[in-house]
C-alpha cells in the first residue's frame, strides 16, 4: 500500500506536477492573455504560496467554518436576535453592504476563476481556483446572514438587481467593472494587492467592529468566517506583487502605475464605507480617520518601506488621501442627504451626542465646516423645508461619485475640485487629479463609462420622472428617504414594543406581507 | 496613451455623444462656494435656450432653497465657462455665449458665502 504523502508534498504535486506542455497547440495560444500587459514572467516555478492549502485540507476547514457559522445564523433567527441591536437605524450598514459589497464578492469569485484559467503556472492556477471559491462563499455567507434583516427591513430584497443599475451602486460597480476589463496581472494587482491588502481593514473592520458594538452577532459572525479567508487573500496579494517585481525588472513600472491607479480607485469607493462609519454606527468604535490612521498611514506606510527594495513607492496621491480623511466621511454623507430621497437606506442628521463624537474626532474641521452645514439643514427641517437636491448630480467619469469633492489640498476645502480633460473633441469631468490622471492614461476605455444620471437623460432607465427611475431600480417607496419617520424606524419600535397599536400588524415579517 | 489589447484597438463607444440627448445637450452648473448643494447639477438643455432661462428657471429649480439664494443680485455674480472667466449675454442662447455639450458653468457670488460664511 502508497504511504501517505504528507501535506507539503501533496501540495508540491498539486502546484507543480500537474501542469504539462501542451503539444497541440502553443502555450502562447492556451495562455493568450498573459502576455499582452506586458508583464514579464521567465521563472513560475518562483511562485511561492505560503499557505501550500491542499483541496483536501481547503474542503475541510471551510466544512467547519459554514457549520459554526449556520449554527449561528439558525439561533439568531430563532431567537429574533435582531431585536437585540442597538437601534434599527444600524440596519443601514447592512444594507449598504449587502447592495454594494456583497455584489463584488461575487465578481471577484467570477474574475479568479478567470484568472485560474488565465495564469500558466499551476502554482498560481490553485490559489486562484481556491480564492474564486471563498468569494463565492463569501457572496452566500453574507446573503445568507443578511437575508435575516430582509424579513424585517426594508432596502434589502434585491441587491443584485440594484447593483447592475442604482447611481450609486455605479461606484463599486465600475471600479470592479474596469479591474474585470484589464488582464490577468492588473486585475490581481488591482485586487489583491491594491483592494485586498491595502484597504481591505478599511472596509471590513469598521463593517465588523460595527456590528459588534451595535449587538449584531450575526453579522460578527460571518465576518469572523471570512477572517482567515481574507488573511489568506492578502498574503497572495502581496506574494503576487513580490513574484512580479522579482521576475523582471520591466514589470516595476507597470506594476507601480497599477498600483497608484487602484489604489485611488478603491480609495474612492471607500469613501461610501467613511460614510458609514460616521455616520450611520449608533455606537461608533472609531472614526473613519483613526481607521485610516492606523490601517493606511502606519501600516501601509511600514510596508512600503519593506517595498521599497524591489524600487515600488508609496502610491501616487496618498499624502491627498491622507489629508482628506479629516474631510471625506462628512463630504459624502452631505452627497446622501442631498439625494436620500433616491436611495434604498434611511439616514438622518446627526444627534447632537453624535454630532460632538465628531467634534471629538475631528477637531480641525467638524466644529469650523460641516456642524455649521447640519445646523443649517436642521434649521430648514425644522421649518418644514427639509433640504432634498432636485436636480442630478454632476458625476466623476471615472469613480463615478457625484463631483462632491474639494480643494482640500489647495487649501479651500469649500469649494468644488473641478477636474477636465477632452479627448476626440468632448469634455470629461473628473473629480480629481487622482481621477484625471487615471482617465488621461486610458481614455478609450473611460469614456465607455455608464454614468447613471446621463443615462437617465438619455431615456435609458424607466423614465424621465424620479419615481420611474426608483421603479426601475426595483426601489420600493419605503426604502430611502430620512430614518426618522421611515417605515423601519416605525416597525422596529412597534417591535420593541414603544408602540402598542397594529404591534402584531408591524411587526410580522416583511416576506409575509408580500407572499 | 492608448489601452494594451490582445489584438486591434480598444472597442471605444463615446456613451454620452451630444446625440444621444434628443437634441438637447449637458450643461453643468456648479455655485462655488456653496457646499451644502453637495455637486454641480447637470442639466440636459436645449442649444437655443436663452442664457437669462439659465437664471430665471433652470437654477432655481434646484437651488432656491437655499437660503442664499433669494438674496443674489445677478448683475454682480462672477461666471466663470469651462475655466475662463466670462460675461454672459443674457438674450442670446447658450450655443452663443459658447455653452456646448458638456460645458461647465460655474458661478460665484461675491458677499454671499454660504450658511453663515462657512461656504456651504
Amino acid at each position: 500500500m502508497a504511504k501517505k504523502l504528507n501535506m507539503r508534498k501533496r501540495y508540491e504535486l498539486l502546484t507543480r506536477g500537474l501542469g504539462w506542455e501542451p503539444s497541440y497547440q502553443s502555450k502562447d495560444k492556451v495562455f493568450a492573455q498573459e502576455a499582452y500587459e506586458g508583464i514579464k514572467i521567465t521563472d513560475w516555478s518562483k511562485w511561492e504560496d505560503p499557505f501550500r492549502l491542499t483541496a483536501d485540507a481547503y474542503w475541510k476547514y471551510q466544512a467547519e467554518k459554514d457549520k459554526k457559522l449556520y449554527a449561528v445564523m439558525d439561533s439568531f433567527a430563532q431567537n429574533n436576535a435582531h431585536l437585540n441591536l442597538a437601534d434599527a437605524s444600524y440596519v443601514n450598514a447592512l444594507k449598504l453592504f449587502i447592495q454594494g459589497v456583497s455584489p463584488l464578492e461575487y465578481a471577484a469569485h467570477r474574475n479568479f476563476a478567470r484568472l485560474a484559467r488565465q495564469f500558466s503556472g499551476e502554482g498560481a492556477q490553485i490559489a486562484c481556483q481556491m480564492q474564486s471559491i471563498d468569494e463565492l462563499r463569501h457572496a452566500q455567507t453574507q446573503i445568507h446572514t443578511i437575508s435575516h434583516y430582509n424579513k424585517h427591513f426594508h432596502g434589502m430584497h434585491d441587491p443584485f438587481h440594484m447593483f447592475d443599475r442604482v447611481w450609486y451602486l455605479s461606484v463599486p460597480k465600475s471600479y470592479f467593472d474596469d479591474a474585470s476589463a484589464a488582464g490577468p496581472f492588473e486585475y490581481i494587482t488591482s485586487v489583491s494587492f491594491s483592494f485586498e491588502y491595502l484597504l481591505t481593514n478599511l472596509l471590513f473592520v469598521p463593517f465588523m467592529s460595527g456590528a459588534a458594538y451595535n449587538g449584531d452577532m450575526a453579522t460578527v459572525t460571518f465576518g469572523f468566517s471570512a477572517q482567515s479567508d481574507e488573511s489568506r487573500h492578502m498574503t497572495l496579494g502581496l506574494e503576487i506583487i513580490k513574484f512580479l517585481l522579482e521576475q523582471h525588472e520591466d514589470n516595476l513600472p507597470i506594476v507601480q502605475g497599477w498600483i497608484d491607479k487602484h489604489f485611488w480607485r478603491a480609495y474612492r469607493l471607500l469613501g461610501l464605507v467613511a460614510m458609514m462609519q460616521d455616520y450611520f454606527l449608533p455606537e461608533s468604535p472609531m472614526s473613519w480617520k483613526e481607521g485610516w490612521q492606523i490601517y493606511f498611514v502606519e501600516n501601509a506606510g511600514a510596508l512600503f518601506n519593506d517595498l521599497g527594495r524591489y524600487g515600488l513607492k508609496m502610491p501616487k496621491y496618498h499624502e491627498i488621501a491622507t489629508a482628506e480623511a479629516d474631510h471625506i466621511s462628512h463630504q459624502v454623507f452631505g452627497i446622501f442627504y442631498n439625494y436620500i430621497h433616491a436611495a434604498a437606506f434611511n439616514l438622518g442628521l446627526p444627534s447632537e451626542q453624535k454630532m460632538n463624537w465628531l467634534s471629538e474626532k475631528y477637531p480641525d474641521t467638524f466644529d469650523k465646516y460641516y456642524r455649521p452645514r447640519m445646523e443649517m439643514w436642521a434649521e430648514m427641517a425644522k421649518d418644514g423645508k427639509r433640504f432634498f437636491n432636485m436636480g442630478l448630480p454632476q458625476l466623476c467619469q471615472v469613480c463615478q461619485i457625484p463631483m462632491g469633492f474639494t480643494e482640500i489640498a489647495k487649501g479651500d476645502p469649500m469649494q468644488v475640485a473641478y477636474r477636465v480633460s477632452e479627448f476626440k473633441g468632448e469634455k470629461f469631468h473628473t473629480c480629481s487629479d487622482g481621477c484625471k490622471d487615471i482617465f488621461d492614461h486610458e481614455p478609450e476605455k473611460y469614456v465607455n463609462a455608464w454614468l447613471p444620471v446621463h443615462q437617465i437623460f438619455q431615456g435609458n432607465c424607466g423614465g424621465a420622472a424620479v419615481p420611474d427611475v426608483l421603479n426601475w431600480y426595483h426601489f420600493h417607496p419605503e426604502d430611502g428617504g430620512d430614518y426618522a419617520g421611515s417605515a423601519d424606524e416605525a416597525r422596529w419600535k412597534a417591535m420593541k414594543g414603544a408602540v402598542t397599536t397594529e404591534s402584531t400588524e408591524t411587526t410580522k415579517p416583511i416576506q409575509a406581507d408580500a407572499a | 496613451m492608448a489601452v494594451k489589447c490582445i489584438q486591434g484597438d480598444y472597442p471605444s463607444v463615446h456613451m454620452d455623444s451630444v446625440d444621444r440627448f434628443h437634441g438637447n445637450q449637458l450643461v453643468y452648473v456648479g455655485w462655488d462656494h456653496h457646499t451644502s448643494i453637495c455637486t454641480a447639477n447637470a442639466y440636459p438643455l436645449p442649444p437655443e435656450m436663452p442664457f437669462g432661462a439659465l437664471t430665471a428657471a433652470v437654477l432655481p429649480s434646484v437651488l432656491a432653497p437655499h437660503p442664499d439664494f433669494a438674496h443674489i443680485d445677478w448683475s454682480k455674480v462672477e461666471w466663470i465657462l469651462d475655466g475662463q472667466a466670462f460675461t454672459p449675454d443674457m438674450g442670446k442662447s447658450l450655443k452663443e455665449n459658447g455653452v456646448g455639450h458638456k460645458s461647465l458653468i460655474r458661478f460665484k457670488t461675491p458677499g454671499l458665502n454660504g450658511y453663515q460664511g462657512t461656504g456651504n
